[in-house]
């Protein structure tokens, strides 16, 4: 109290009075604790989902990464679901993200600003449909019409090599894990064009009107500008979308086949993570259950490593277009 | 060909349009490979909203809409999906009441308290990474959480859609936030007011219809999840109003277990449903865009 601070009114001379008011803190610390509610609930995730996994992951050991799921036998091995994942993620992207990149260059290179708005809208509607709209057309108007053009695909490639043993093969279904990706595909085009695009538009127009003035057609501008500036962000763009297919749920469900099979075949049924979990859960008990929701616990895992490294690929490239 | 009749008629133009070349025509390529990406996601978007208007349009009726939900096995005629359209109205309304308010909080804490402090940006950054976590986890964990406690609820539902949109509405209204500018907070600090004072009466207002709009896109989302709701509500078949106890169900869990109905009628409810919860996300959607169309005084 020796020391006088000119910050405290005259009148006041508790030292209280430059400290804040309660109000004012307890806003702060509510702020603070919404922020860090994030954190708490993506570790109470991995905590609790890990816990009642803990007897598959102990009583099964190695043998999770077999491919026998037989629960009326007590065999839990979970390769056919992990490869069906991946699989239905790769025919995913494979179809989306040509489509998805040529849409966001029409909409930041070719089309006028005022064209442009209608096209987000229509894509973003893709988005709106939610995923079991997706897979209630799937399965009932889709899949059977699929049924016979994947029967003439097959019968046209047999015995061409790499095309029948890819679209071959004799258990041709309509719900399959092509239908699986393709609508997968649908479903994740609008986030991979956004953030496409968001990426895309970044690229400096000084650097886009120097190619056109050395007498760059479009194309060339875009290929010798565009795309080197905007590589980076793109394949974060994919990653996410990656993220978005892996996990996407109830579409898969309905229209994947529901058949705990390894083939090389596309057209037949298969299986994948979350559509075994979504489709058992129900019934399953005991190492059953704890096995579904271990194959949560990996999806978490392996949704949450995609997702940072794609969070950290689009950060990195977005820093470095602001820089430049 | 134009090109090479003209001479005749006006000797003296020159024409300086290049020669078709092969560079010209790859550009031309590559532009309507553009335009036929566009083109293909109309395909199964128009396919798929024709047929669920179609397909609806036949069987929502009154009575559908209020009546109680029928077994599978009864035709189309009969009963409706009154309990599914209570219980998905019940169910995201507590989950925007419980994820939009904490999410708005979460974001003033990024951008007015924590700025660009390290934890700040591991929250920001996380809650990036939390829009990726697969709706289904979601469901897990509330399963593991609430559910093996205190039974099936709506309010168990409205838990895992509230976890779902918490990220996406931290992370678009801390874009709305960004957007208010510095000499607005400063105007308000020189008149002596605390730091919650001017987030909440200068800040918050300032970006309230970006905030808004933001929200109603996340509600819009979460209506039409499913998969978070299959372990947690439960099912029912006649109006539980009650949202904190007992079974609820969903027009997303009823459209999931009329798609793998052989029974014609149920299928015809699930279009039924279909038809109903897009129309219900449609109205959301419309709504953002109108409050951002109206009220949002900042844009990016």
């Amino acid at each position: 109290m020796t020391q006088v601070d000119p910050a405290i009114p005259a009148g006041s001379t508790s030292p209280l009075a430059h400290r804040r008011p309660l109000g004012d803190r307890g806003f702060a610390l509510l702020a603070l604790a919404s922020g860090l509610l994030v954190l708490v609930v993506l570790a109470l995730i991995a905590i609790s989902t890990s816990q009642q996994a803990a007897s598959w992951f102990s009583a099964e050991g190695l043998k999770i990464f077999t491919n026998n799921w037989n629960p009326a036998a007590n065999q839990f091995g979970a390769l056919a679901f992990i490869y069906g994942t991946a699989i239905t993620a790769v025919i995913a992207l494979v179809l989306a993200v040509p489509v998805s990149i040529g849409i966001a260059l029409l909409l930041t290179e070719v089309v006028q600003p005022r064209l442009a708005r209608p096209i987000v809208y229509v894509v973003d509607l893709l988005a709106v449909v939610p995923s079991v709209v997706w897979g209630l057309w799937g399965i009932l108007v889709f899949a059977p019409w699929a049924q016979h053009v994947y029967s003439s695909i097959a019968s046209g490639v047999n015995g061409i090599p790499v095309l029948s043993f890819l679209f071959g093969g004799q258990n041709i279904s309509g719900a399959s894990f092509f239908t699986a990706g393709l609508i997968l595909a649908f479903m994740i085009t609008p986030i991979v064009t956004s953030l496409s695009r968001e990426v895309i538009a970044t690229t400096p127009s000084i650097d886009k009107q120097g190619a056109y003035a050395l007498g760059a057609t479009r194309w060339e501008m875009i290929s010798g500008v565009v795309w080197p500036h905007s590589k980076g962000g793109v394949v974060g763009a994919v990653l996410l979308g990656l993220g978005r297919a892996m996990g996407e749920t109830i579409a898969a469900a309905l229209v994947i086949g529901s058949s705990a099979t390894i083939t090389s075949h596309l057209f037949a049924p298969g299986y994948n993570m979350p559509a075994v979990i979504a489709n058992q859960f129900g019934e399953s008990y005991g190492v059953f259950r704890a096995g579904l929701m271990g194959m949560g616990v990996l999806l978490f895992a392996f949704t949450i490593i995609v997702n940072i490294i794609a969070r950290g690929v689009v950060e990195r490239s977005a820093r470095r277009a602001r820089g430049a | 060909m134009t090109v090479a009749a003209q001479p005749q008629a006006h000797p003296q133009k020159v024409s300086l349009r290049e020669p078709p070349s092969w560079r010209r025509t790859k550009n031309q390529l590559m532009t309507v490979l553009m335009v036929l990406a566009f083109v293909v996601t109309l395909v199964p978007l128009g396919f798929v909203l024709v047929t669920v208007i179609a397909k609806g349009a036949s069987i929502i009726s009154w009575s559908f809409l209020t009546s109680s939900i029928p077994p599978p096995v009864l035709p189309a005629n009969v009963g409706g999906m009154g309990p599914a359209i209570v219980g998905t109205l019940e169910i995201t309304a507590l989950a925007t009441v419980i994820a939009v308010p904490l999410g708005i909080l979460g974001a003033i804490y990024i951008n007015e308290y924590g700025g660009k402090g390290f934890l700040a940006q591991v929250v920001r950054f996380m809650s990036d990474v939390m829009t990726g976590v697969p709706s289904i986890i979601m469901g897990l964990f509330i399963f593991t959480l609430w559910t093996l406690r205190f039974q099936y609820s709506g309010l168990g539902g409205a838990l895992a859609l509230a976890c779902l949109m918490l990220p996406v509405v931290i992370r678009s209204s801390e874009e709305m936030l960004k957007l208010v500018p510095d000499s607005l907070r400063e105007g308000s600090y020189a008149l002596g007011a605390t730091k919650a004072r001017v987030t909440v009466t200068v800040v918050l207002p300032a970006a309230v219809g970006g905030i808004v709009s933001g929200a109603l896109l996340a509600v819009a989302r979460a209506t039409g999840e499913t998969a978070p709701l299959l372990f947690t509500i439960g099912i029912v078949t006649s109006v539980n109003a009650n949202v904190f106890s007992g079974s609820n169900t969903s027009l997303p869990s009823q459209i999931f277990l009329n798609a793998t109905q052989p029974y014609d009628g149920a299928q015809a409810r699930g279009w039924g449903a279909a038809l109903t919860l897009v129309v219900i996300a449609f109205i959301f959607m419309i709504a953002a865009r109108l409050v951002t169309a109206r009220f949002a005084r900042y844009q990016r």
